[in-house]
């Protein structure tokens, strides 16, 4: 258990540790697992314009993932293509906004790398709020997103009103993707996406597996990231990532497999 | 022919079709008429490039009517079998897929249920289309669409999908493109001929 200095920050980044694997495994079923560090990269650029403003990063951060996943939407752009556009928008966006706002460069560093360690309880109560909404959702929206994959056809030749769900996960991952990088940081809200669903979408018998799986394993390398950094001094994200990454591989390297991080996906 | 829905009577009648000519920037398909109730099995027959797929498109609203009539009866719940059934790489079992498609009004063929259990991308192919076609057959649809069915299939699997197929006759109207005539003949479907444009 840590300190009780840090156990309101260790409570905020709890909830998203569970979640965004989550969404890690609905967007790689939809093949677009890059969504998270487009949308992160935007959050940390909305993040640090908010704070140019006074607004805190956690409320402006979500402001500008959501805006560019209505745009993405309503432009009908799907895949990784459209995130790779936000990844690169949002690292210019960011650099450009520190070098010419009052802020700094340090400040766009700490946006970016997440600022965990200073989270507070409006920190908690957001991560919680998006969590709940997302444990909600997650379970309504998978039969359609599934659907929508495997039979493309079905929501327009039963005039279906599909937009609503496409839009309802979209804005969720949005949102719980910018608060993740507001509190976390921007690589460490992308491998909770990425890594978690990596390692499920290959081991897991079934869909309820997966997702068990992947939620396990986000929880169990965000408690043991955290100690790790709190008790060997160390920033939270490079270790958190760290971490997903040696749970990721190790697995291959036991059984002798070629490791080919590129290869499906 | 023109689309009379009451010589059909109990609202039978689901899909008519009066010369349509299908297509995307040009059109594709030759003038197609037929008609559809329920309880009857309708194949389109002809070969590569004739314009069968695309007529299909046009019924799912995903190609355009270019000349012609297109009627669909009200309220009608579809279901269509793509020619190549889309496959990721997904921990998705067999069961999970037919809960969430709502397609578990009828007990699966043992030869399919045996397989249920397994991950959708580690099904032969022709064990996967067997699902995707027990998907359409087995759920709430008026009307089922099959983009040639035997795909991927070896005699054991065809010999499944005309039991499996058969099986929803009654509840429904099946159209079928393919061009595998002895196919169609199993299913006593009234053919339709295709002859490319």
């Amino acid at each position: 258990m840590p300190d009780h200095l840090f156990l309101i920050p260790f409570l905020a980044g709890l909830p998203l540790a569970v979640l965004l694997p989550l969404l890690g495994n609905l967007l790689r079923l939809r093949d677009e697992w890059l969504a998270a560090l487009g949308l992160a990269h935007l959050a940390g650029a909305a993040g640090l314009a908010g704070l140019s403003l006074h607004l805190p990063a956690v409320l402006g951060a979500p402001l500008g993932a959501v805006l560019a996943a209505t745009i993405k939407f309503l432009s009908g752009a799907r895949g990784n293509s459209a995130f790779a556009w936000m990844i690169l928008a949002g690292w210019a966006a960011t650099l450009l906004l520190a070098a010419n706002s009052g802020l700094g460069e340090a400040l766009a560093h700490a946006v970016v790398e997440g600022q965990l360690y200073f989270a507070s309880a409006r920190e908690l109560g957001i991560a919680l709020a998006v969590c709940v909404c997302g444990l909600l959702l997650v379970p309504r929206l998978t039969p359609r997103l599934v659907r929508a994959r495997l039979f493309p056809l079905y929501e327009r030749a039963n005039r279906l009103p599909a937009w609503r769900w496409h839009l309802g996960f979209d804005l969720l991952a949005a949102l719980a993707i910018a608060v993740a990088t507001a509190t976390l940081g921007l690589m460490a809200a992308f491998a909770l996406v990425f890594l978690p669903s990596w390692i499920a979408f290959r081991r897991a018998p079934d869909w309820r597996r997966a997702a068990w799986l992947a939620a396990g394993i986000g929880l169990a390398a965000y408690g043991l990231a955290f100690a790790i950094a709190l008790r060997l001094d160390q920033p939270f994200a490079p270790v958190l990532v760290a971490l997903l990454v040696v749970l990721a591989a190790l697995p291959r390297v036991r059984h002798g497999e070629r490791f080919e991080p590129g290869n499906r996906g | 022919m023109t689309c009379d829905a009451s010589r059909h009577g109990g609202g039978a009648l689901l899909l008519c079709l009066d010369e349509l000519v299908a297509g995307y920037d040009r059109p594709l398909s030759p003038p197609c008429s037929l008609e559809l109730a329920r309880g009857e099995i309708v194949g389109l027959h002809g070969p590569n490039g004739a314009g069968k797929s695309t007529l299909l498109a046009a019924i799912l609203g995903s190609a355009r009517r270019h000349a012609g009539a297109l009627w669909l009866a009200a309220g009608l719940r579809l279901r269509h079998l793509a020619q190549n059934p889309q496959r990721p790489q997904a921990p998705v079992s067999g069961r999970e897929l037919l809960a969430w498609l709502d397609a578990r009004a009828l007990t699966p063929p043992p030869r399919l249920a045996a397989c249920l259990g397994r991950r959708i991308d580690r099904l032969s192919g022709g064990e996967y289309q067997l699902l995707c076609l027990w998907i359409c057959i087995a759920g709430d649809a008026d009307l089922v669409l099959l983009d040639e069915p035997t795909n991927h299939l070896d005699q054991t699997h065809v010999d499944v999908a005309v039991e499996e197929i058969t099986t929803a006759r009654e509840r429904r109207g099946v159209l079928i493109v393919s061009h595998d005539r002895v196919f169609l003949r199993r299913l006593d479907a009234r053919v339709v001929e295709m002859v490319p444009r």
